[in-house]
Order: C-alpha cells, then structure tokens, then sequence
C-alpha cells in the first residue's frame, strides 16, 4: 500500500515540476508579447492544477502559496491587471517558492517548516493594490544565479516513453522469446538444419530490440533549453543588459545523460555570453547595433553527432588582450605565440589558469574558468571550439556523441590482457622500432621518455602500473614498442603497451562502487567474445602514476595542445575498411572514382585479376593484400573475391594507368580540417595518422604506395595490356 | 518446520558453509574472470554476468585459507541482497539446498580465530558434519576493503 502512495506521490512530483518550469516558460514568452491572452490562460491552469492536486495529499503550505499566485493569475486573465516587471518577478519568485517546497516533498516526503510568508502577502497585495509604477525588469532572485548551475531539478529520474515504443519493445521482447524457444528446442532435439535461420532471427531481434531500447533514453535538447530564457532574462537583468535568446532545433534528441551533462557547460557559456560578451545598450547603440543583444542557440544532427552552437553579437574576444594575459601568465612561449593565428589565440581561453582577470561580477569570472566548460565537455566525449568575429560577436561549437553508453575505443593489451581506451584521449599511436630505440627512448634521470615532436614525452608503462603478472619484454631488445599518446585534462603523456589491437565502439559499464576506488579504470566493457576488458581512465592513470613514479603528474605542454587546433587545410578524406574493419583514410585528390563492380564481371588471367572498365583493362587488387594485412597476399587475394557483390572498389590514376583497389567497404567521406601527425614507425605507403571523427585513423599515400610495393611494381604490365 | 529456514550450502577448502536462499540468486559454472589490477587481494577480478559487470570474490582469502590449486574454485555463487549490490562468491562445489531449524543455529565459538570468527554467522550442526552460516554483508565489507 505505501508503494502505492509513494507512487502516486512521485507522479504528483513530476507533474507538478512541470506546470512549474510551464509557468517560467510561458511568463517569459509573455513579457515579450504581454497580451498574449492564450499563454495567460495556461499560465492560469498550470498553478491551479498544482494547488489542486496538492489539496489531496494535504501539502497546506504548498496550496496557499499556489492559491495566492492563482488570484493574482486570475486578475491578468480577467484583464483587470496587465503584466508589469513587478508582476512577472513575483510570479518567478512563485516558481522558485513552488520548486523549493516540491525539493523538500521529494527528499522528506514533508513540505517543510517554510511559509512563504512574504511572498504570499507580496502576492496578495499586487492582487489588490493597484497598478504599481512601471520598472525595469530586475533578476527576481538573485541567489538564483548561483544556485541554478548546482541544482538539479528533482524528480528528473524518471523518463516519459513513447506507448508505442513501449509496445514495439513488447514486441520484440515477444520475438525474442519466440526464437530462444527454438533455439532449445532444436538443440535439445539435436536437429540442426533450422539453425542459421534460427540464429538469423535471434540477430535481427536483438539488434533490434537494442536500438529501440537506445530511443527510450533519448530525449529532445529542449528539455534543457526551457531554462534558458528565464537564465537569460535574469542574468541579463543583473548586468543590466537587454538580451534576446532565440532556440533552434529544440527537437534534436540525445542521449538524458548527455543532456544532463551538458548542463552545466551550456549555462555557463550563456551566462559569459551575456556577462562579457554583449555589450551595454549604450555600447550597442554607438557602434549602430540594434539596442537588444541577440543570443542564438542552435542544436542540429551532423555527421552521427549532435552539435551545439552559440552565437552572440557582442563585441568578439578581445584577443590583445587575451595574448598579453597569456603571455603574462607564461601559458604560451613568445616563440610560440608569434606564430598563432587568430583563431588559435580565441581558443587559448579554454587553457587551464587562463583570465584576463579585468573584472569579476556577480555573474561569472569567478575562478569558474572555460577550461572547466572544456573539460565537461571533453568527459563526454565532445569537443569545443570557440571563433570570434571582431565587432560581430563569438561563436562557440560544441560537437557532443549521441550517447555516453557507446564510445570508440583502442584496444590494447597489456601482459596478456585486454584493455581498452577511449578513443577521445588518443592523440596518435606510435611504433618504434628496434633499431631506433636507443635513440628515441632515453632515460631522464629515472623515468623513461620519448623524442616527441622537437620535445620530450614522459611514458608510462601500462604493465608496470598494472602489474601484470607476465614478466616483461626484453626493454628495448628485439621488439618494437608500442606507444599510445594520450592526453586529457591537460595532461599528454606516452602510454607503452605490449600491443595495438584494434579500433572498435564499446557499451561502457559501470564498475562497482566498490571498486571505483581504483582510480585507474573508468568502468568496464564486454568485447565481442564475451571476455570483460577494462577500461582506462586516462586522468585516473596520469595521477596514479604521479603518486607512485617520481617522475610526477606531467606539466602542460602547450604547443601540443594548441597544434591541436584547426590551423590545418580543409582537407577531404575517404575512408573505407581495408580488411577486418580496420578504418584507413585515402586523401580525396588521389582517388579517380569509386565504383562498385558486380562479381560475375571480374576476369582472371592467371594469378591476376581484372575488369573490363571504360573500355580499357582495369587491373583489380586487395587493398588489403598489398597491405599485407592476412599474411601473403594470395591468401588475401582469395578472401576478397569471397566475400562481397558488388565489390566496392577504389579507383586510383597514375602516369595515366588505373588501379582499382578492392576495399572491404567504402565508410563514408568527410571534409574537415585535419592536423596529419606523422608517426615515424608508420608502415611504408602510410604518411600518418588523423583524427577522424574522434578516432585515429592512418591516412594513407596511394602513390608512395604503389610505388613501394611489389604488388604496385606487378600492375605495370596489366596496364600495358591495356594499350594492347 | 515453521521456523525453519533453508540454505544454498557450498564447499570451501574443507569447510561446508551455507547462505540463506533469500540472498543467492543463482549457481554458476566455469565463469571467465578478468583480473582487476591493483583491486583489494580478496577481489579475484570481474564476471561478465549476462551484460553486467560482478566482482568475483575469493572466499579462501576472505577466510584467511590456503589459496587454492589451479582451477580448484571455479563454481560461482551469484549473491544479492538487500543492502548489497550483486557479487559473485568463488567457491569449490556447489552442494545442497538445507532446510534448518533457526533453533539449532550455535553462536559461532569464542576460539575460531581471526577475521573468520566476524565473517561466520553462527554454526548448525547437521547430522554429520557442522554447517557455517556465513555473513554476507561482513563478507562484502571484508573483501573490498
């Protein structure tokens, strides 16, 4: 029985919140078009449903707070009062009174010892007094603006679905069950002719049910963004600015952790938008611009990731003044800062320890910097970037995953054993081979280090932070080593592994509580053979190992993270699979076509195959092959033509001669700036590696290839044919 | 038979010990346990539990007992209770489910030593032999610290 109340309670709860953030929503909107008789109407209905249903469960005080704002609802919708500032601040204060005692119901299951006296009498005298003198719109609370980054709305535990999501989930529940039936059933009677069927039918439910079950926990941005314009209104009340805010895209959904993470983030950018970004209605005035600054939020699908824009029309960064404090605070080298470009020196705002530190209001600037925004943004997987137009204001991008539950990730292993790192930590893998060991892996003191780009990366080795059981390779003997280069909060550090494995999208899981202790693990995954690999935390290693190697937490090196910045052509790259889903990138200009061919057109003259293309000979080979990905490169050869119809092929032109290159399958191609890091162990024909959306992805030079290889030597009679 | 109470009973080194069924959630086999670096001794590692991830505790470190041969406490016992999240127990053999008389449980003896004597619950003497009654939350406690 008193599950039974406390449920009914908590859907009280829930409900009531909402007509609360309703009335803030819908006031706001009113005060731009104050004879808006429909939002008055539902502004009305939203507090008396609160004041009525909680006459049910005896909150007294809740009702007579609720009771005294309807009277005064009552009288704007009856028109004997209009809308004043006076009135809509009070209403807000209502909301915040309302949400304060539905706080408490939630967390004690009491309403608290609080009357709202004030408040109650404020409501009643503006019910009855007269119309009071007009004023200027003020922030109606102004400890608000230090709370609302920190609380929570409550009841938010709960999600609303779809019925008829919940029905296909039934559904394929329902099919689920049905196949496992036969599965038993077929094993049990040991007839397994049925089998792939079977197993296909499993697949496809499953597969299924997973995505359904993914759409359950997305949510639309615009949960978030109803509390903006109240947030915008009253910050922009305190600094004495008038602000509109307009939203874009608030339908655009994502995952309710993502949104919730981000909101902090997002407030605090709007609020530094306002606070030092627009300027004054004077300012405004002077340099010809609409009084009323314009603050424009947009959230938009692109690319598999949800992108967040906010744009203002302020001033823009100041960046004289940002490359002075800068170089003040000994963040950036003067060597260093001479040969930054503009848009490099606006993202030097998001350094650790970076103010300009002119003036700290009420508002923000203090001490909550935008490299804490960067860093939220950054454990979530997204990346900020910020650009400012001089005069016309800044825009701030953020590009965010759908969904925290799905991360890329490297795979490695470490003393037999697998572990994984999200792929957002990765700035670039390293080989070095054994004969340039000696050279590029000295010893500082103690703690061992790599020549990194002109510069000294300390490393850490995984199997000694693990202590693996397996004893450890010969150091630097016989094997190659392999170097994964990470970095997070502002820590770069080289990670040595017994080996790469692969590229893959992983489910994070929680760890235990527990276990969280263990600072190193950021949770755990199941890899595709069922075996459990744990996943590194890559802040949680870096100070590990400053507590337990002398060689301490690894300073800021700031020319890394700055040549991270785009600052690098646009470039267009396509990737494909070459074999075994491992993702390489082919630079655009290098690619004549890319076709797919059917099968049945494929011709071999003895170990060569070929198609008639374009009137001419076209000879086709494995990327894979002269990858030597699977050993040699008949084998290779074989599996290529076993597998897909049509071949998607890539082709590529030289000194007038094609090549088309099988590929497992074409990925996508993307055009984005992209910073090629050059990794000296690279295999021949690769010019480095680039970071494609989130992941390290080789980029790789047909021509250098082509030349290189025997395989590449061998086409050149096939051409001949051609001519033939 | 009113009060008595029924035991999911395993085997430990020598040792017959019991948990009350209410806390047991399943019996498993051979389980694949990933070793979970720098964790406390008495976490053996993780399990994949069917898409969630368990602690796999060693009763024989919790119990202070000789650690066992290879592959010896491969049987896993899946506990949750009320106050604890899910765990998973190592154990050496699964035995059988025992109804107890709550009136026969002994108070566990002032000489068992050590941690052993906080992490067993009380004793029942069953006709042959004795049966342990162990604490899960003190065990839990024990092995993550």
């Amino acid at each position: 029985m008193e599950s039974m109340d406390e449920a009914i309670l908590r859907e009280f709860l829930s409900e009531s919140l909402e007509n609360a953030e309703q009335v803030e929503r819908e006031l706001v909107a009113l005060e731009r078009e104050p004879g808006d008789l429909k939002r008055i109407a539902t502004l009305f209905r939203a507090v008396h449903s609160i004041k009525g249903t909680c006459g049910f469960f005896g909150f007294t005080k809740l009702a007579a707070v609720a009771h005294a704002g309807e009277n005064l609802l009552g009288r704007l919708r009856s028109g004997e009062r209009t809308l004043t500032p006076e009135i809509a601040n009070t209403i807000l204060a209502l909301v915040d009174a309302l949400r304060a005692i539905l706080g408490r119901i939630e967390a004690t299951k009491e309403e608290g010892d609080e009357t709202f006296e004030p408040l109650i009498a404020r409501l009643n005298r503006l019910d009855t007094e007269a119309a009071a003198p007009a004023q200027e719109p003020a922030p109606a609370n102004d400890a608000r603006l230090d709370t609302e980054a920190g609380t929570a709305a409550p009841a938010e535990s709960s999600v609303r679905v779809d019925v008829h999501l919940l029905d296909r989930l039934m559904n394929l529940v329902g099919e689920l069950v049905l196949a496992r039936n036969q599965l038993l059933l077929e094993v049990a009677s040991s007839n397994f002719v049925d089998l792939p069927a079977t197993a296909q039918r499993l697949n496809h439910a499953t597969t299924e049910l997973q995505e359904q079950v993914m759409k359950t926990r997305m949510q639309p941005i615009g949960g978030l963004w109803n509390k903006l314009p109240r947030l915008t209104r009253d910050v922009a009340a305190a600094c004495g600015k008038s602000v509109r805010l307009d939203l874009e895209g608030a339908e655009t959904e994502l995952d309710r952790s993502i949104i919730e993470a981000m909101r902090d983030p997002i407030t605090h950018l709007i609020r530094n938008a306002i606070d030092h970004g627009i300027e004054t209605c004077a300012e405004r005035a002077g340099h010809g611009k609409p009084e009323e600054g314009r603050l424009l939020l947009r959230a938009f699908h692109e690319g598999g990731k949800v992108h967040v824009e906010i744009t203002d029309d302020g001033a823009g960064l100041p960046i004289e003044r940002i490359r002075e404090s800068a170089l003040k605070q000994h963040l950036i080298s003067a060597e260093h800062a001479a040969r930054m470009t503009d848009r490099e020196w606006a993202n030097v705002i998001f350094l650790p320890g970076f103010s300009t530190a002119e003036r700290v209001t009420n508002v923000s600037g203090r001490g909550v910097g935008m490299d804490v925004v960067k860093n939220n943004v950054e454990r979530i997987g997204g990346a900020i970037d910020i650009e400012s137009r001089p005069g016309q204001g800044v825009t701030v991008r953020i590009r965010i995953p759908l969904t925290l539950a799905i991360v890329p990730a490297l795979i490695v292993t470490a003393g037999g054993e697998r572990y994984a790192i999200p792929q957002v930590n990765v700035t670039e893998l390293i080989r070095v081979e054994p004969s340039e060991a000696a050279a590029r892996l000295p010893l500082a003191f103690d703690a061992p280090v790599l020549r990194y780009r002109d510069g000294l990366l300390p490393l850490l080795d995984l199997r000694d932070i693990l202590h693996t059981p397996t004893a450890r390779q010969g150091e630097h003997g016989d094997e190659a080593v392999s170097i994964a280069v990470l970095h997070a909060d502002g820590v770069t550090v080289g990670l040595v592994v017994d080996a790469i494995v692969a590229s893959q999208e992983i489910v994070v899981k929680p760890l235990l509580e527990q276990l969280r202790q263990i600072a190193v693990f950021a949770g755990a995954t199941i890899l595709g053979d069922g075996a459990v690999a744990l996943i590194l935390d890559v802040p949680g290693l870096a100070r590990h190992a400053g507590m337990s190697v002398r060689s301490g937490v690894p300073g800021v090196p700031v020319g890394a993270i700055l040549s991270e910045t785009p600052s690098a052509p646009l470039q267009t790259l396509v990737l494909c699979h070459a074999g075994e889903r491992w993702t390489i990138a082919i630079p655009q200009e290098q690619i004549a076509r890319l076709e797919e061919i059917p099968r049945r057109s494929v011709e071999r003259i003895g170990e060569r195959a070929m198609v008639q293309y374009r009137g001419g000979i076209l000879p086709l080979v494995s990327l894979g092959a002269i990858l030597d990905l699977k050993g040699a490169p008949e084998a290779a050869d074989a599996e290529w033509l076993g597998e897909h119809d049509p071949l998607p092929v890539v082709v590529h032109e030289q000194d007038g001669r094609s090549v088309g290159l099988v590929v497992e399958s074409i990925v996508e191609i993307v055009e984005e700036r992209f910073a090629v890091s050059a990794s000296p162990g690279a295999r021949a024909g690769f010019t480095g590696a680039v970071v494609v959306r989130g992941s390290v992805t080789e980029l790789l030079d047909l021509e250098k290839l082509l030349g290189s290889s025997p395989v590449g030597r061998d086409l050149a009679p096939a051409h001949a044919e051609r001519g033939a | 038979m009113a009060k008595g109470r029924l035991l999911c009973t395993f085997r430990v080194a020598d040792h017959l010990l019991g948990l009350d069924i209410a806390v047991v959630q399943e019996v498993l086999r051979r389980q694949e346990i990933t070793r979970l670096p720098l964790s406390a001794p008495a976490v053996r590692g993780i399990i994949n539990l069917r898409g969630s991830i368990v602690p796999a505790v060693d009763l024989r470190c919790c119990l202070a007992l000789p650690a066992a041969e290879h592959g010896e406490d491969r049987a896993t016992i899946v506990v949750r209770s009320r106050e604890d999240a899910p765990a998973s127990l190592l154990v050496d053999e699964i035995g059988d489910v025992v109804q107890v008389a709550e009136t026969s449980l002994e108070r566990t003896p002032e000489t068992v030593h050590g941690l052993a004597r906080q992490l067993i619950h009380g004793v029942f003497p069953l006709h042959d032999r004795l049966l342990l009654e162990l604490d899960l939350g003190e065990i839990l406690r024990v092995a993550y610290a």
